[in-house]
């Protein structure tokens, strides 16, 4: 039983086809990883899930709930999916404890303490306990995405989206993040990565999804797709990223 | 500047030597001059109070105006430009007269001249407000509201403790703008007859017949209230900033 169904996906900006009839299917607990080219959609295709983007053609079920601008659909579903962005997207204005907080006091209704204990929780989970009192500039960019990761973890989802989590990290901040990333997909919780790291990928992916304008070109285990890729596109892929 | 206003009051001084000038009315040693004083230093009294109270319904009035200048819907951005283009096309000194003689006669309901004051000043400038506020809000990047939206926050909230917060910091020097601006109108509400500080000066002048001294120390008067105001709006501004470093 899959817990993410997408079925015949398209998605347009304007002129610009960003999905074409995109099909996948996720199981719980699953972990997967997209790939592809600037451009290629992998982006749009995780943003469809939790609806910050609105696919225009297909259907995206999440948990048995079809995904449509009904709000208690919406609420539903994006208290289900957590979601970690490039650009971290922490609130500047608050500390890191209370942007931890914000979500599990305004949202999931939990008292002060119990919204402080549980953050604290997450916060010694993703190993920075002792900057619950800074602001976001404060941080290191690791440590910021590190936050924003806990973020998410506090609304407890069953599913965390990640949007090119280290993509705009300095190179020696990129392992501490992926360290976290790595025990969490321990956790059994359901995970979509976008993301260049391969071995990363080769690592914690069940299933490696590659993309290319617009369309799934290549979709399989990790150790299937690398060592023989059956397209073109993805072949050439790998030894762009393996050379650089 | 500081060279500037000794300069100035130097040159004050030095003319007051001549006979175009008699600083007896204003002059604070005398027993008359003293009480000319008070009588028009009295006048701060509503030019402070109805400036605030204008300037707090108008940030209400205009972020109400601006947040639905922000909707994706047509009807609701329809309505913010209305409002703007019309409230901001109507002089202030129009809009006081309108609301205090014409209101009443219109839906039968009369204003005090103090709050027809603070009526007519809200209203034209929470137009200005609401420009405000919507440039401000939408300097706030997108992926704030995207890191709102993957926390489920709901829109009134995503407003209150995500976006507003920050765009409140970066308006703030507008807003101080907004209340010199307030202050400095509220002197048209004279025309009616409020006993803010114009009034006062104007019916010393009628009784004194001494306008260059008595205007000058009017000019001093606000000078000195808006110093104050620009001083504590620089002082929030420090403020909030040191919050968040």
């Amino acid at each position: 039983m899959s817990i993410i169904s997408m079925r015949n996906v398209s998605k347009f900006f304007d002129d610009f086809q960003a999905l074409k009839d995109v099909s996948l299917d996720v199981a719980a607990g699953e972990r997967v990883v997209v790939c592809g080219p600037s451009g290629s959609g992998k982006s749009t295709l995780i943003r469809c899930i939790n609806r910050l983007e609105a696919h225009e053609v297909g259907e995206i079920i999440v948990d048995g709930t079809i995904l449509t601008d009904a709000p208690a659909d919406l609420e539903k579903v994006r208290g289900m999916v957590g979601m970690v962005f490039q650009q971290f997207n922490l609130f500047p204005h608050l500390t890191v404890m209370d942007n931890l907080c914000l979500g599990p006091r305004r949202v999931l209704g939990l008292s002060d303490a119990e919204a402080r204990a549980r953050a604290m929780s997450h916060l010694q989970r993703v190993q920075i306990p002792d900057q619950a009192d800074k602001f976001p500039r404060q941080l290191s960019g690791g440590q910021q995405q590190r936050v924003a990761i806990a973020r998410s973890l506090c609304m407890e989802p069953r599913i965390l989206l990640f949007d090119e989590p280290t993509s705009a990290l300095d190179p020696e901040m990129i392992a501490e993040v992926l360290d976290v990333m790595t025990e969490l997909a321990s956790t059994g919780i359901t995970m979509i990565v976008v993301t260049h790291e391969m071995g990363f990928a080769r690592r914690v992916a069940d299933r490696m999804v590659f993309m290319d304008k617009g369309e799934i070109v290549e979709i399989g285990a990790p150790e299937d797709v690398f060592n023989a890729p059956k397209s073109k596109r993805f072949a050439a892929f790998i030894q762009q990223i393996l050379n650089h | 500047m500081k060279r500037f206003l000794i300069l100035a009051s130097a040159l004050l001084l030095l003319s007051g030597c001549s006979n175009n000038w008699g600083w007896y009315v204003v002059d604070p040693t005398t027993n008359t001059g003293w009480a000319n004083l008070r009588f028009m230093a009295s006048g701060a009294y509503y030019t402070i109070i109805m400036s605030l109270t204008a300037i707090v319904i108008s940030v209400v009035v205009g972020l109400l105006v601006a947040l639905p200048g922000l909707s994706s819907k047509r009807g609701w951005r329809m309505f913010n430009r209305t409002y703007v283009e019309i409230v901001r096309a109507v002089p202030i000194l129009v809009l006081i007269l309108w609301v205090y003689y014409g209101l009443p006669a219109l839906s039968g309901i009369t204003l005090n001249v103090f709050w027809a004051g603070v009526l007519a000043l809200a209203l034209s400038d929470s137009a200005f407000q609401a420009e405000i506020f919507r440039a401000g809000i939408q300097s706030i990047a997108r992926g704030q509201y995207e890191a709102a939206q993957s926390i489920s926050l709901n829109y009134r909230d995503t407003m209150r403790y995500v976006i507003l917060p920050q765009a409140i910091r970066r308006i703030l020097p507008a807003l101080g703008n907004q209340l010199v601006y307030m202050m400095k109108m509220s002197s048209l509400v004279s025309v009616i007859g409020l006993q803010e500080l114009t009034r006062k000066a104007n019916e010393l002048v009628v009784s004194e017949y001494r306008p260059l001294e008595i205007y000058t120390v009017l000019v001093l008067e606000y000078l000195v209230l808006i110093l104050i105001v620009s001083a504590g709006v620089r002082w929030l501004e420090r403020r909030l900033k040191a919050s968040d470093t």
